[in-house]
């Protein structure tokens, strides 16, 4: 099967309840420290005006916060860059909401909680803020969100020949949508991809391959994000954690893998 | 759309119904649409076509009543506890299974620009290798969090939608299931020439008030399909009947097109179909290029002072050969197409 790449990985972020920042999961990753004993407050991304930090839904916080710092550490200004906004099942605090108002009293539907339910919220706030005319997306594959997400994005670097920013998130569910659409805490990663590598980027290939078998995450991180609904992208993260070359599989659909090598 | 309450998928399928999942039966099963794939199937492989489908609500409305009869613990009633119709991919994993497809399969969600950007990633997938042909389409059906929500910001007209008029009103909302089967080389066909995507970077819910965003989408999808204005024969415009959109809209076609352009909002037919808006009004205008048959506006009495000569009232029949469709969405999402009639060969 074709594959693609390489591709520079220019920026890195992750944030999760448990793990706040890429520096801090990669030292619990690597086993150099304990995670932090108590889960931290969700994120309040620069990029929004303080009032809007506040009232900014926390699919928007979290996917905002690892944009913002992939983007540093890529050093690459974020209004150039394209995007690709992956989340299984988007806003599911507004979702339950929603449903709870209209089985109660439709008429009170708040038109910012409508405009804010909408799939590509996040990555319409990320244009705004960051005044971004550059194309975004905004998907999700279920299960396969993770992995579409990626192979979405290296096709984008590899078909426009720019470098571009993917950004994955999921967030705590809340009210009866949990039994249905269960995910905890919040999980949001984000990587700038290119294609000319600086000096010090790592670099990553993508083949798509028969099989259903997925790497498992076995980090101590694992037990911190695995109720997250987009908990499948850790082991990409425990690979990058660790400064080693390395090849992972991440389950793209029934009876496919997407099969990322590190070098 | 009359019917679906009472049309429940086969029973094959019975773990993906929900309205929206019915709705989406039907368009699948239109025009032949299942034969094709079936005869693209057994040329490239099941699992060498790819599932890309727009929406913007996906089967949220089958949560919706769920809340609505939630049982005395506060969980789903036993008929509706079914993860796969309570997410967002609801609708792209249903068109895979109903396909008997097993390449890649993503839901694109990017509000009303959804079923038009489904054509530049699937395009995309097939240029890199990553697929032979793909499936690409939208579906959205009516639910309470659009209707109530679209009431909400005060965009829904209480009368028959006016596109371009003077005196609109709002939008109507629409349902609508559509597809296209995209191959690199097709024995017969229409061919996508480009396409155009880009942001406002201006607001959730309204459109810039130049229309920055809705430019550039247009630009990059010339540039992609390497032809000027004045070979366009017809477009498509996203003609909400919204104030806004039309009025920014009009901007934008009048100072890019010769006057000779024909142009349309057929709204006025479907309504909004929202996330399935761009696969329909690519169907309008790949059917205009193929019978020569240029739509009009329907309800357009008088024309807002921004409409250019391009913007049409009446249909006509006329050679075409090339057409544009334009899709703007929430967040400020925009994507232009670029299509060219079958004779007319690939552009690239």
């Amino acid at each position: 099967m074709k594959s693609i790449g390489p591709l520079a990985i220019e920026g890195i972020a992750f944030w999760s309840s448990r793990l706040p920042g890429w520096d801090i999961a990669r030292s619990v990753i690597r086993g150099e420290q304990p995670a932090p004993a108590a889960p931290s407050s969700r994120p309040a991304p620069a990029l929004l005006a303080p009032t809007e930090r506040r009232r900014a839904p926390d699919t928007v916080a979290v996917a905002l916060e690892v944009a913002s710092r992939a983007c540093e550490s890529a050093g690459l200004a974020p209004a150039a860059l394209p995007s690709v906004f992956a989340s299984t099942h988007g806003d599911l605090a507004i979702s339950d909401h929603m449903c709870a108002t209209l089985a109660s009293a439709p008429t009170l539907i708040s038109p910012i909680k409508f405009h804010n339910s909408v799939h590509n919220a996040a990555a319409g706030y990320w244009s705004i803020g960051t005044g971004s005319t550059a194309p975004y997306t905004a998907i999700s594959a279920f299960h396969y969100t993770f992995a579409a997400g990626l192979l979405e994005t290296a096709i984008q670097v590899i078909s426009g020949e720019q470098p571009v920013l993917y950004v994955a998130f999921d967030i705590e569910a809340k009210g009866a949508l949990a039994t249905v659409a269960p995910s905890r805490g919040l999980l949001g990663v984000a990587l700038a991809l290119s294609l000319s590598p600086k000096n010090l980027s790592r670099r990553m290939t993508l083949r798509v391959q028969d099989g259903a078998a997925a790497t498992a995450a076995t980090s101590p991180a694992a037990a911190l994000v695995a109720d997250n609904a987009l908990a499948p992208c850790l082991p990409l993260f425990e690979c990058l954690a660790k400064d080693q070359a390395a090849g992972i599989d991440l389950a793209l659909s029934d009876n496919k893998i997407l099969s990322v090598t590190l070098d | 759309m009359p019917g679906l309450e009472t049309a429940a998928l086969p029973d094959r399928l019975s773990q993906w119904d929900c309205r929206n999942n019915r709705l989406a039966w039907r368009g699948l099963v239109s025009d032949g649409f299942i034969d094709a794939v079936k005869a693209a199937r057994s040329r490239y492989g099941a699992d060498r076509i790819a599932v890309v489908v727009g929406t913007s609500t996906s089967s949220i409305g089958a949560s919706e009543e769920a809340y609505t009869r939630l049982d005395p613990d506060g969980r789903y009633p036993a008929d509706l506890r079914r993860p796969i119709i309570h997410t967002p991919h609801s609708i792209g994993n249903f068109v895979q299974h109903a396909l008997g497809l097993e390449g890649t399969s993503v839901t694109v969600a990017t509000a009303c620009s959804s079923s038009a950007k489904v054509f530049a990633q699937a395009e995309r997938m097939i240029r890199c290798g990553l697929a032979d042909a793909a499936v690409v389409g939208g579906v959205d059906t009516l639910c309470g969090s659009v209707l109530f929500g679209f009431n909400s910001l005060e965009l829904v007209s209480p009368d028959r939608c006016q596109p371009f008029d003077v005196a609109r009103r709002g939008i109507n909302l629409g349902e609508a299931a559509g597809f296209a089967l995209l191959e690199r080389e097709a024995f017969a066909g229409s061919w996508l020439l480009g396409y155009g995507e880009s942001n406002d970077a201006h607001h959730m819910s309204s459109p810039h008030p130049e229309g920055r965003g809705a430019r550039l989408a247009l630009q990059a999808a010339l540039k992609l399909a390497a032809i000027q204005p004045g070979e366009i024969d017809y477009i498509n415009l996203h003609g909400t009947a919204s104030h806004k959109n039309d009025e920014v809209e009009a901007l934008v076609v009048a100072e890019t097109f010769p006057e000779s352009t024909f142009a349309s909002s057929t709204k006025g037919w479907t309504g909004h179909t929202l996330g399935a808006a761009g696969i329909v009004e690519a169907a309008i205008s790949l059917l205009a290029l193929e019978h020569g048959v240029l739509p009009g506006t329907l309800n357009l009495d008088t024309p807002d002072p921004a409409c250019g000569p391009q913007i049409q009232r009446e249909n006509a029949q006329r050679d075409a050969r090339r057409a544009l469709s334009f899709s703007f969405g929430f967040g400020g999402s925009n994507c232009v197409l670029a299509f060219g009639r079958s004779d007319l060969g690939a552009a690239r």
